[in-house]
C-alpha cells in the first residue's frame, strides 16, 4: 500500500492545529462563542494527557495550552503585529552565541585570544579555549581566526529562520525571544522553524466562525472564500474538488480564486510599468513591508495594485456590497495586510491552510468522502503566481497580449534575501533589470508559514500542473467580464 | 437595465466567459452601452443550470449557443 499522504510537516503544526480546531468546535457548538474561562478545560484534556508528552510536566503543558487557545481568540490586542512569541513556550532553548568546541587543538598560537578585543578568551590547564560569556558580545572575531574552525555560533532556529534580523534575545532571566516589529514583516518564517512552537501568528478563526454562524446560511449576507492558487499544493490526501466542497460544507456561499484577483493585477501591473519604466511587485505583503521598513527610499516604485486577493475582494464587493470576504492561503503577512487602509474595509478576514484544515476536522467533515465540486476561474498564469518566477511570466504575458510598448526585463526574486539585494542594488541605481518580483517567502507563496506541508519541487509541479488544467489559456479573457 | 452573468466557478465551466463575450459584442452591435448595465456574480446559487444570467433580478439560462435568441427575446424585449 503506498504510503498515507501526511497531513503535517511538523508535530509543532499538529499541535497548534489541535487547539484551533477545539477552539472552533466549541465556538460551533456554544450560543455564545468561545469562552476561556468556561472552555479551558476541555480544550487542555484533547491535548495534554495523563503523563508529560512535551514539556517537563502536565502543568506546563496545561500552562502553554492556555496561550495557545489566547493566540487562537486573536492573541495581545494591544500588539499590532500578527505575529507573537509564546514566552513560557520559548525558555527550553538554549542560545549559547559562540561556544568554543570539542575541536580545540589547544594550540599555542591562540589567534582567538589575540583577535578578542574584549579580552573574554580565556585558557584550562590544557591550553584549550574558552568564552567569557560575561563579557562575550558576539562578535564572531575569535570563530574567524580559529584555524580548526573550533569555534562556532550557535544561534536559535528562529533567529536563524529571521532574514531581516527581527529576533533578539529578551536581556531579562527568560531571554525568551523578542520579536522587534519594527523590522518583522510577519512572514512567519521563525514561527515554522521554532521546534518548540513559541512562536505562532493569532488567529481570526474565531471571527470567521462567528461571521459564518451570524450569516445564517448566507441569509442575512453572504461569505465568500477568496482561496490562494497554492491551494493546489496542499490537502495532499484529498483532491482540490473536495477541499471546494469542504469550504461550501463549512458555511461559505461560494469559493473563489485568488489567482483571479492575479490576472487583474498582471493586467494592469503591465501597463503600470509600460508606463512608469520600473517597478516592484505589490503582491506579497511581507515584501512590501520589507520595503517600507528596511529600504523607505524605493516605496515610491511599489505598483499601486492591490493585491491579487484586494482586487478580486473589490470586485466581490461592488457587486455585492453587503458581502463578507475571508481570504484563505498559505500567508501569514496577509493577516497584517488586512490592517492597511486600502485593504481593511475589502477582505473581513484571513485563515491560513492550517486554519481551514482545523476548522474543517472542527465540524467532523470527511474530506475524502465528500463530492468534488469545482474551482475554475482564473488563467494559467493567475494561477502560477503561487510559485517563485509566475508574477514575472505573468505580467511578460500580459504586455504581450495588450501589445504594449515596454522595455521587460524582469528578475525574480526568491525568498526575502534575494529581494534585499536587488533592492539595495536598485536603491543605489545599478540594478540592470526592471521590474522586481518580489516574494518573502523562499520558493513564492507556496513555502508560506501557513502552508500544511512544504516540499519546494513538488509544490512547484502541482501549481504547475494546476495551472495548466485552467480553462482560461489568455489573461485578457479570465478578466473579460471584470473590465 | 441590469444584466449579471454569474461567473462562479461552475457557470464558468459552461461557458459563461462565451456568454459575456457574446452580450458585449451584442451590446456594441446595438449600440446599447449606455442602457445596458452587463456585470458578473459569483454564483447565483443555481449552479445545475447554469450559465445563469439575470435580467433585472429575473434568472434565466443562459448557454453559449443560445446567447443571441437570449438577447432578442429578453434584452431587447424589455428595453
Amino acid at each position: 500500500m503506498a504510503k498515507t499522504e501526511k497531513r503535517f510537516d511538523t508535530k509543532v503544526q499538529e499541535l497548534k492545529y489541535k487547539v484551533l480546531r477545539e477552539v472552533a468546535r466549541i465556538a460551533y457548538q456554544s450560543d455564545n462563542g468561545f469562552d476561556m474561562a468556561m472552555s479551558f478545560n476541555d480544550v487542555a484534556k484533547v491535548i495534554v494527557g495523563p503523563k508529560p508528552t512535551m514539556r517537563c510536566c502536565i502543568y506546563k503543558e496545561r500552562a502553554i495550552v492556555g496561550e495557545r487557545i489566547k493566540m487562537a481568540c486573536g492573541g495581545d490586542k494591544n500588539n499590532p503585529n500578527v505575529i507573537e512569541v509564546i514566552d513560557i513556550a520559548c525558555d527550553e532553548c538554549p542560545a549559547s552565541g559562540y561556544q568554543v568546541s570539542q575541536d580545540c587543538r589547544g594550540c599555542i598560537a591562540h589567534r582567538c585570544e589575540e583577535a578578542c578585543s574584549r579580552d573574554a578568551i580565556y585558557f584550562d590547564e590544557n591550553q584549550k579555549a574558552h568564552i567569557d560569556k560575561s563579557k562575550c558580545v558576539n562578535c564572531g572575531a575569535c570563530a574567524k581566526v580559529c584555524p580548526y574552525s573550533a569555534i562556532s555560533n550557535y544561534k536559535r532556529p528562529c533567529e536563524k529562520a529571521c532574514k531581516v534580523k527581527a529576533i533578539s534575545m529578551r536581556e531579562d532571566e527568560s531571554h525568551a525571544a523578542h520579536i522587534n516589529n519594527d523590522k518583522c514583516i510577519s512572514c512567519g518564517a521563525c514561527e515554522y522553524m521554532c521546534p518548540f512552537g513559541a512562536i505562532v501568528d493569532k488567529s481570526f478563526i474565531l471571527k470567521v466562525v462567528d461571521m459564518l454562524k451570524k450569516s445564517d446560511n448566507n441569509k442575512n449576507y453572504k461569505v465568500y472564500a477568496v482561496v490562494a492558487p497554492s491551494i493546489s499544493s496542499q490537502f495532499r490526501y484529498a483532491k482540490l474538488g473536495q477541499v471546494i466542497s469542504a469550504i461550501k460544507e463549512i458555511g461559505f456561499f461560494s469559493v473563489v480564486e485568488a489567482a483571479l484577483g492575479a490576472d487583474l493585477v498582471a493586467y494592469k501591473e503591465a501597463q503600470e510599468l509600460a508606463e512608469k519604466g520600473f517597478l516592484t511587485s505589490s503582491c506579497c505583503p511581507a515584501f512590501v513591508d520589507y520595503i517600507k521598513k528596511t529600504v523607505p527610499k524605493m516605496a515610491e516604485h511599489i505598483s499601486s495594485n492591490l493585491s491579487p486577493m484586494a482586487a478580486i475582494a473589490e470586485y466581490i464587493k461592488q457587486q455585492d456590497p453587503t458581502a463578507k470576504v475571508v481570504f484563505i492561503g498559505p500567508c501569514t503577512a496577509k493577516k497584517k495586510e488586512i490592517q492597511d487602509e486600502r485593504v481593511a474595509p475589502l477582505v473581513d478576514s484571513v485563515l491560513t491552510f492550517e486554519e481551514l484544515q482545523a476548522l474543517i476536522d472542527s465540524r467532523d467533515i470527511d474530506l475524502q468522502s465528500l463530492p468534488e465540486d469545482v474551482l475554475d476561474n482564473a488563467s494559467y498564469f493567475g494561477r502560477i503566481f503561487a510559485r517563485s518566477g509566475g508574477l514575472a511570466d505573468a505580467v511578460r504575458e500580459s504586455i504581450a497580449e495588450q501589445g504594449l510598448e515596454c522595455e521587460y526585463n524582469p528578475i525574480s526574486c526568491d525568498g526575502i534575501e534575494e529581494c534585499r539585494m536587488a533592492l539595495l542594488k536598485a536603491s543605489k541605481g545599478v540594478l540592470k533589470e526592471n521590474f522586481i518580483e518580489g516574494m518573502a517567502c523562499v520558493g513564492g507563496c507556496i513555502g508560506g508559514a501557513g502552508c500544511l506541508t512544504h516540499e519546494a519541487n513538488k509544490d512547484k509541479n502541482e501549481v504547475d500542473k494546476y495551472g495548466k488544467e485552467a480553462l482560461e489559456k489568455k489573461i485578457t479573457d479570465a478578466i473579460r467580464v471584470l473590465n | 437595465m441590469k444584466v449579471t452573468v454569474c461567473i462562479g466557478s461552475s457557470c464558468h465551466l459552461k461557458g459563461s466567459r462565451q456568454v459575456v463575450e457574446g452580450l458585449q459584442s451584442l451590446i456594441a452591435a446595438h449600440n446599447l452601452k449606455d442602457k445596458i448595465d452587463l456585470g458578473g456574480k459569483f454564483c447565483m446559487g443555481n449552479c445545475q443550470n447554469g450559465v445563469s444570467v439575470t435580467v433585472d433580478d429575473q434568472l434565466f439560462s443562459v448557454s453559449p449557443e443560445t446567447v443571441e435568441s437570449f438577447f432578442q427575446n429578453e434584452i431587447i424585449t424589455r428595453l
